[in-house]
């Protein structure tokens, strides 16, 4: 028996392309949504494990360091170096920011590290580490800047001496890394009219400027423009002891917050990126709603175009299945072109997208699956349609 | 009955109940004999549609008896329990437009009903192709039927009729699209058609040109059928 639907497809097989491109550049855009999400999950992993952490210490009661803001002094680290379990400790800043170089400014987390120890970048793809204690930088090359580059970070200018890649916050943004002192400063230290006057403002106080106390109002001044704090320690446990064990003996003696690396990624993509994940998930919803109708209106009107030749068909003898058969194909060949215009546009289009796009081939199959059901649901009114007609308005009269 | 191609007697169709009831065919008597081609003729609203479409089993008489070959197929209902399957083996039909399918070719187009009945592929075609030559457009088997002209079209229908060489053809005013020349040439046709196949033909028609042809015409009026000797040679 040859194939009706094969063989209408190949008869009008412009309208079926034509028609298939226009169902496939939305469906291209379904599978970049759901890349998008990917993307957002992948980047939450990626910040993850490029911190080279198994716990992440942060300030009591708190989120952070990157689903809430956190502070702890900076010499927490060597408490917790003499905690059974761990084997190394340092300190990190982040500042999401706008990071200017020339006229530009670029969108950036920055990120303060101790050189050599968790936290800093894990490999370049040009360039060398931070080796100066001061004004060197590595950044991710989607930030576009290039090795040589002198980029402005608040008060001060720094030489971009290395390039990483796929160092992205939670967010997407590039990160770019400087030397811990300094991302100290660029984070809390004030800028110079803020710090005379709040100098003004110490010295006019009696109760701190006291005559007959000599050296406190210096004291007081030093410790104002000092800054000891960070926002979260990494810590790499030593071989052979459990995260969560470490991690709870941290939380007990030291009051801290500990997060495993399990309940950071928990934190990051069931909290952090839970509200996006929900727009994408709508709109994948909208999008199967709207791809639905529009497979079901062009199969339906297809369908009406051909009731006459339905009926000669029913009055010869063909079989109802045999015509449920032919629409059903033909909504399953109208799905197959669109999802593969739909696949070659997402890839060809996901690189251009400002943030990361993961197209997992997993999804590609899931999408493929969930379009084909879609498209023999949308033919179910088309298929009641041919099933209705009469074979005998093939008989004049 | 044996021997007759279609035989109808006392055919009625009842549309609707009580005082909305219409008696679309009251009193139908026919006899076609294989290989013979007959007329039926009538005004509109006489029930030659209604006629039709009993006899095609795509509506059911209120009562009567209609036999095909020599096995009866109607009589107080369906005799037969799969009527597409009596439409696709054993009536033909041919319509005022040709209908054809317009994205199967000529072969196919022929093809398809043996297909349907579940013929392989290799043999349907053969026996199209066979047909489409004995018809005369053999040569155009490949083509598209919108390709095809309004007399190649309504050769290729007859073709498609004849396909599964069904005892009866039912043609519904076949030459109604065509000019004089092309409208007689469909009747020797389906004259020619009947002889070599030895099928049964009703002819259902308002077209002047071609009723002098049937040897045999049956008049219908009121629902009711009266038969006429014809002056052709059919």
């Amino acid at each position: 028996m040859i194939s009706l639907a094969g063989r209408d497809i190949l008869h009008s097989w412009s309208k079926f392309v034509l028609t298939g491109i226009g169902l496939g550049l939305l469906i291209g855009v379904t599978l970049t949504m759901a890349g998008v999400y990917r993307g957002m999950v992948d980047d939450a992993k990626a910040l993850l494990n490029n911190s080279g952490a198994d716990i992440w210490v942060v300030q009591q009661d708190t989120q952070g360091p990157y689903a809430e803001s956190s502070s702890l002094r900076d010499d927490v680290y060597r408490t917790l170096l003499a905690l059974p379990g761990i084997s190394r400790a340092a300190n990190v800043t982040y500042l999401t920011m706008q990071v200017r170089l020339g006229n530009t400014d670029v969108r950036a987390m920055v990120v303060g590290f101790e050189s050599g120890q968790p936290g800093e970048p894990g490999y370049l793809v040009a360039g060398r580490q931070i080796t100066r204690s001061h004004y060197e930088a590595v950044a991710d090359v989607k930030t576009g800047f290039q090795l040589g580059d002198t980029i402005r970070i608040r008060r001060h200018d720094y030489r971009v001496v290395g390039l990483t890649r796929r160092m992205v916050s939670s967010g997407g943004d590039p990160m770019v890394f400087i030397p811990l002192k300094d991302a100290q400063e660029a984070q809390f230290l004030k800028d110079n009219d803020a710090i005379l006057n709040e100098r003004a403002r110490t010295t006019a106080n009696p109760t701190l400027n006291r005559p007959g106390v000599p050296g406190l109002l210096d004291a007081i001044l030093a410790s104002q423009n000092a800054n000891h704090n960070v926002n979260a320690v990494l810590v790499q446990i030593a071989p052979g002891s459990e995260p969560e064990h470490v991690a709870s003996e941290i939380r007990r003696w030291k009051h801290l917050q500990a997060f495993t690396r399990a309940q950071m990624e928990e934190i990051l993509v069931s909290k952090l990126i839970a509200t996006s994940a929900k727009q994408i998930g709508m709109f994948l919803v909208i999008l199967a709603i709207v791809s639905a109708a529009i497979v079901a209106f062009i199969i339906y009107t297809m369908t009406l175009g051909k009731i006459r030749e339905i009926a000669v068909l029913k009055l010869i003898g063909t079989r109802n299945r045999t015509i449920a058969g032919m629409i059903l194909q033909q909504a399953m060949g109208l799905g197959l072109i669109g999802f593969m215009v739909g696949k070659t546009a997402a890839t060809v289009w996901a690189p251009f997208f400002p943030k990361f796009v993961l197209l997992e081939p997993g999804d590609a199959v899931r999408g493929f699956i969930v379009v084909m059901l879609i498209c023999a649901l949308a033919s179910t009114l088309a298929i009641r349609v041919a099933l209705r007609v009469d074979p005998a308005t093939a008989i004049g009269g | 009955m044996k021997g007759f191609g279609i035989h109808i007697e006392g055919l009625r169709k009842r549309y609707g109940e009580g005082d909305t009831a219409v008696d679309a065919l009251k009193d139908v008597n026919m006899t076609v004999a294989p290989g013979e081609v007959v007329g039926l003729i009538g005004p509109s609203g006489s029930g030659k549609s209604t006629l039709l479409k009993c006899l095609g089993a795509v509506i059911e008489p209120t009562a009567g008896r209609m036999t095909l070959g020599d096995e009866v197929i109607f009589e107080d209902g369906w005799k037969i329990p799969d009527l597409r399957a009596l439409r696709r083996d054993r009536i033909g039909f041919v319509f005022q437009a040709p209908y054809l399918i317009p994205f199967l070719d000529v072969t196919d187009n022929v093809a398809l009903l043996p297909m349907l009945a579940g013929k392989p592929n290799g043999e349907a075609r053969k026996r199209a192709n066979e047909l489409l030559d004995a018809l005369d457009v053999g040569h155009r088997a490949k083509a598209n039927p919108s390709q095809l002209s309004g007399g190649e079209q309504q050769r290729v229908a007859i073709a498609r009729a004849l396909a599964n060489q069904p005892p009866v053809i039912l043609a519904d005013e076949p030459t109604a699209p065509l000019d004089s020349e092309r409208a007689l040439s469909v009747v020797r046709i389906l004259n020619d058609m009947a002889q070599q196949f030895r099928t049964a033909i009703i002819v259902v028609t308002h077209d002047e040109k071609i009723i002098p042809t049937f040897k045999r015409i049956y008049h219908i009026r009121d629902g009711k059928t009266f038969e006429e000797r014809g002056l052709g040679a059919a």
